[in-house]
Order: C-alpha cells, then structure tokens, then sequence
C-alpha cells in the first residue's frame, strides 16, 4: 500500500458532522483529475464512483496497473470529453484507497483505525467530496455524474446543494436501497466475518487479512452485476480446459474460475473492512426517508437539470426503481429526461462499452454545455 | 417541417410550458424550443428516438403515454400535445382524459377516416383503406380505433369537452373548422387539428 503515498490528497481541517452523531475532523480525500480547468471555472464535472470503485477513473490506475474503473466513458474524446471538461473524482470516505477509512492510520495508536471507523453514509461522503469544491474554487459544477452508488451520490449532492451542478445524470442507481438490494450486500459481510482472519476488523495489525471471506463477498456481488443471459452467452456450460466433468469441486466450469479470478484478484486491491462499510452506506441510503417518506421534497430547490439512465437488463437496479426517480422529480416540474438503454450487460453496462449509452450520455454534455455557456452571456 | 407542426406551434401561447406526448425525433418540440418556449417536454415511447432527443438536448422522457402520464400533477402543463397517435392507443378515452387532466388545454391531431379517398376505397375495392396517410394493411397497421373528424366533434360534445379552436388540413392547407361545414370538412381533409379544453 506504498503507492497510496503518491495519489493526490487534501486534509479536511472543518469539523464535519456525522450521521452516526460523530465529528470528524482533519481527515484526507484523496483525488484525481483529468483534463484542464478553464478560466471561467465553469467546465467542472465531480464524478463519483460505485462500491469498489476509486479515484482512479480514467488512464491507468497506478495501484492495479489497469485501465482506470471509466475508461470506456471517462477521457479525451470520449463521452465525457477531458478536451472539453475538468473531472475531478474522490475516493469516498471509508473506502480504501487514501480517503479517511478503516484503513487510515490511527496517528495515536500508529495502527490502522479498523472497525473503530464510524458507520458512514452516503450523505456523509457526498458531505466530504463537497469541500473539493472550496479547494479548486469552482462556484458551480457543470455536471455530478455517477453509476450504481456513484448514483445515489448523485441524488444526495443536488438534495444537498441544489444550486452547485448545472446538470445531475444519476445512472443505474435508486433512491432507496431495496430488501433484495440489502441482502445481497449482507451476504458479502457475512461471507468477511465469518473469514476467521477478518479478527473483528483488527487484522492489519496481525498482518493477516480476510481474503476468502472478502474473495467470496465479491464473487457473490459479481453475479449481481451481469444479467442471466450476458453469462450464458459468455460461459454457458463451457468447461475450464479439461474435456469432461472431473467429478470433484475443482472449478470445472468456465463461469466457476471466471468467479474466482475474479474474488481473487479483488482482494489484492480493495479492504475488508472498507467493504463492510461501503456497503453499510448503501443499505442505509433512504433518500426519501430523510424528507419524511416524500422523494419529490428532496428535489424542491434544485435548479439542475436531470437525466435519468437505466438499463434494461440490471436487476440489481432495475429500470422501475429509476423511473421513481424520474416521477418525484416530474412531479415539482423539475427538468428530468429519462431513458432506459438496451444493453445485456446487466448493472455493470454503465461500465462497458455499451455505444447507445456512450453516445447519448457524451451528446447530452456537450449540447447542453452549450446552452448553459450561452444563458450565461 | 411539417405543414401539420406549423399549425399547431401557432395555436401555442408565448412562454407556456408544453408536453409534446409522442414527441417522435423532437422536431416539433425543438421548433417550439427556438421559436416559443423554453419550458418544453417529451414523452416517447421509442428508445432511439429519446436517445436521439437527449442528445440534442431536448428534455424527453422514454415512456407510454397509456401509463406514464399518470406521474404528471394536475394542470402541470399550459398545453400538452397529442399528434395523429390517439387511434393507436388501446384506451383513447382514458388517454383523452389524461391529457385533460395534465394539461390546462390540449391540442389533438387526429388522421381523418372520414376522408373521400377513404370514403372511396372501402366503397369500390372493399378492403381496408390504403392510403398516403394511412400507409398500413389491416393487419399490420398501428392504428386500433380510427375515427372521422366528426366522430371526433361527437365524442367531445358527449364527453362535455371544450372544442376552443379546430382546423382541417386539405393537402397542407388550413381550413377553418366548425359544425357548420363539418359535413364537407370531414369529406376533403385528411387532419383534424383540435385544440380542447375540459
């Protein structure tokens, strides 16, 4: 975790005010942004990332040595064009990869912080990122975009700060984590502590850490990601490099080691404990319930103009739950379109190279970058 | 654009807000968005063509007009457009209604059945009419409940619905509207144009 020492990194000296009731103060963001601030300071796009996602959005991802999480939407000439657009992308408090997490040093103790780090939620990382805002001097973001919880992120930034984004696309995501939404993250806690590595959180100290557990939460939320009939293109019934069932728990089928792989290389990058709290702030995101039951009041004063994606083959978030978005916000009259994208690629579409969604999503920046550049003159 | 689109921004009010039901590729909303208002949506039922909406811009909503009306209040709109879509709909009444209750006015476009080319070819051939404005066979054809421009009149008058202003198109040309020269209207135009209040 050495690298983590070369990503970009802003101290929060103000106080902030947890939802769990505690203050924090003092604690790091770690960012990184693509392409060039523009004079006028108005070309601004705050990208924020899913569960497992992290600053690194684009180019390559100094700690994995792979393409960034966007690469496909996210860089120079692509729908969120860096020629044209200052991002900026955080890594969320109680996530892993520099921000003030479980993993964050306890300068008092002089080990990591582990399950010692408050309960998060999404409206407290939306809270933290905001102060990016005061560090680059930006008045108003052209654009908050975000998928999956980089969605939910979304909502809560222009239910937050009404007036501070010109546009909000929230993608794939739902203002209310549901029941089935809640089990599945629960089911990836259970597989980390039931790992008997995983210590009550207090591993790193031990210099072990929860790697089946964790290995296993992630093979379990990858099937949520892909749709029945993406895996069954993909894999089928296919068998990994053998020409016939071996009758033992080996991975004989292709989908077994593609899962696997997958757990096995997740583990290598992201923490335990940052997964037990991420998904935390999930579940309890209630968008509505913070307006007493009303979704419609959380958007009373925002000024920004909304575009709602879905696709049509994510369970995880599915095309209904987004559109509830889209009535609360018809409902006060708000400026909301809404499209539900074809794509097989299940909840991780909004990830892939998925052109209708790639083409429509880079028209819209740049047709409305237009019009709000010329209601300003 | 269309002669049809052209009659219909002229019966919108300056800086009203309008809902384009149907909008299509959005050639009427951005017409209206340049020449009227600014405060202009959609709702299309096609994904291309509200991918190609957003992409211009335009403010369009991917949904059914028979169920997703529905998510708009009461009197959220000044005008709600509904062209030449409301024979497709399983329900025209209930989507009447809708628009009714939507909108403060709404102006309805309707192909007129009632058209002698169409008159005619039932009367000599015996089939189902073909014809420039209704390309489709019988068995292929979106349309579900075709009705005449006095069908139209009638259903208004039965359902207490304002008719504040109505025009028929005879080859791009406008014609004013009313009971009086309904009988010949209905024979030499092939639209309808009404404009409708509750």
């Amino acid at each position: 975790m050495n690298k983590l020492k070369q990503t970009k990194n802003i101290i929060i000296t103000k106080p902030q005010k947890l939802d769990c009731g505690k203050e924090i103060s003092n604690f790091p963001i770690s960012y990184e942004t693509y392409g060039t601030l523009n004079e006028k300071r108005d070309n601004a796009i705050l990208v924020f990332h899913a569960l497992t996602g992290d600053q690194f959005a684009s180019g390559k991802n100094p700690i994995t040595n792979k393409d960034g999480w966007w690469s496909y939407a996210l860089g120079s000439g692509k729908a969120i064009d860096t020629e044209k657009f200052f991002v900026i992308c955080a890594n969320v408090i109680g996530g892993c990869m520099g921000s003030y997490g479980p993993s964050t040093i306890d300068e008092e103790t002089g080990k990591p912080i582990g399950t010692n780090f408050p309960v998060i939620t999404i409206n407290d990382m939306v809270n933290a990122q905001y102060n990016l805002l005061e560090h680059f001097e930006i008045d108003k973001l052209y654009a908050v975009i975000g998928g999956s919880m980089g969605g939910m992120q979304v909502l809560q930034f222009v239910s937050n700060f009404p007036d501070k984004a010109h546009i909000a696309i929230p993608i794939a995501c739902t203002s209310s984590h549901s029941a089935q939404n809640i089990a599945f993250n629960e089911l990836g806690r259970q597989a980390i502590l039931a790992d008997t590595n995983w210590k009550s959180g207090f591993y790193e100290e031990n210099k072990i850490s929860p790697d089946k557990g964790l290995a296993v939460a992630r093979m379990a939320a990858h099937i949520t990601y892909l749709s029945k009939k993406g895996l069954q293109e993909k894999f089928g019934r296919k068998l990994q490099e053998r020409d016939d069932l071996k009758f033992s728990f080996d991975a004989d089928f292709q989908i077994e080691s593609y899962l696997r792989y997958q757990g096995s290389v997740f583990v290598d990058r992201f923490d335990a404990n940052s997964y037990l709290y991420i998904t935390r702030a999930m579940d309890y995101f209630d968008l509505s319930k913070q307006f007493n039951g009303s979704l419609s009041a959380a958007f009373s004063k925002t000024t920004s103009k909304f575009f709602v994606i879905s696709f049509t083959s994510d369970w995880l978030y599915p095309t209904a739950e987004n559109r509830e978005i889209v009535i609360a916000l018809n409902a006060i009259g708000a400026d909301v379109g809404f499209v539900e994208i074809e794509s097989d690629k299940g909840h991780d579409s909004f990830l892939l190279d998925v052109p209708d969604f790639l083409d429509t999503l880079g028209n819209f920046l740049k047709t409305n970058y237009k019009t709000v550049n010329e209601k300003r003159i | 654009m269309k002669k049809e689109f052209k009659v219909i921004s002229e019966l919108i009010l300056q800086n009203s807000k309008v809902l384009d039901v149907g909008c299509g590729d959005g050639e009427l909303m951005k017409f209206l968005k340049d020449n009227k208002t600014s405060k202009i949506r959609g709702l299309e039922i096609s994904k291309n063509k509200v991918q190609n909406c957003l992409s211009k811009g335009l403010t369009v909503i991917e949904g059914n007009a028979e169920n997703d009306l529905q998510q708009f209040p009461n009197n959220s709109f000044d005008f709600v457009i509904l062209s030449q879509t409301l024979q497709a709909f399983l329900d025209p009444e209930k989507v009447i209604s809708e628009l009714l209750r939507v909108g403060k006015k709404a102006i309805v476009t309707i192909p007129n059945f009632g058209y002698w080319k169409v008159r005619l070819n039932l009367l000599i051939k015996g089939t189902m009419p073909v014809t420039e404005n209704l390309p489709n066979e019988w068995y292929n054809t979106p349309n579900l409940h075709m009705c005449t421009i006095r069908d139209f009149f009638n259903f208004c008058s039965k359902r207490e619905i304002k008719i504040f202003k109505s025009l028929a198109l005879k080859n791009d040309k406008t014609l004013n509207l009313s009971s009086k020269n309904l009988a010949w209207r209905n024979l030499e135009s092939q639209l309808g144009i009404f404009l409708i209040e509750k």
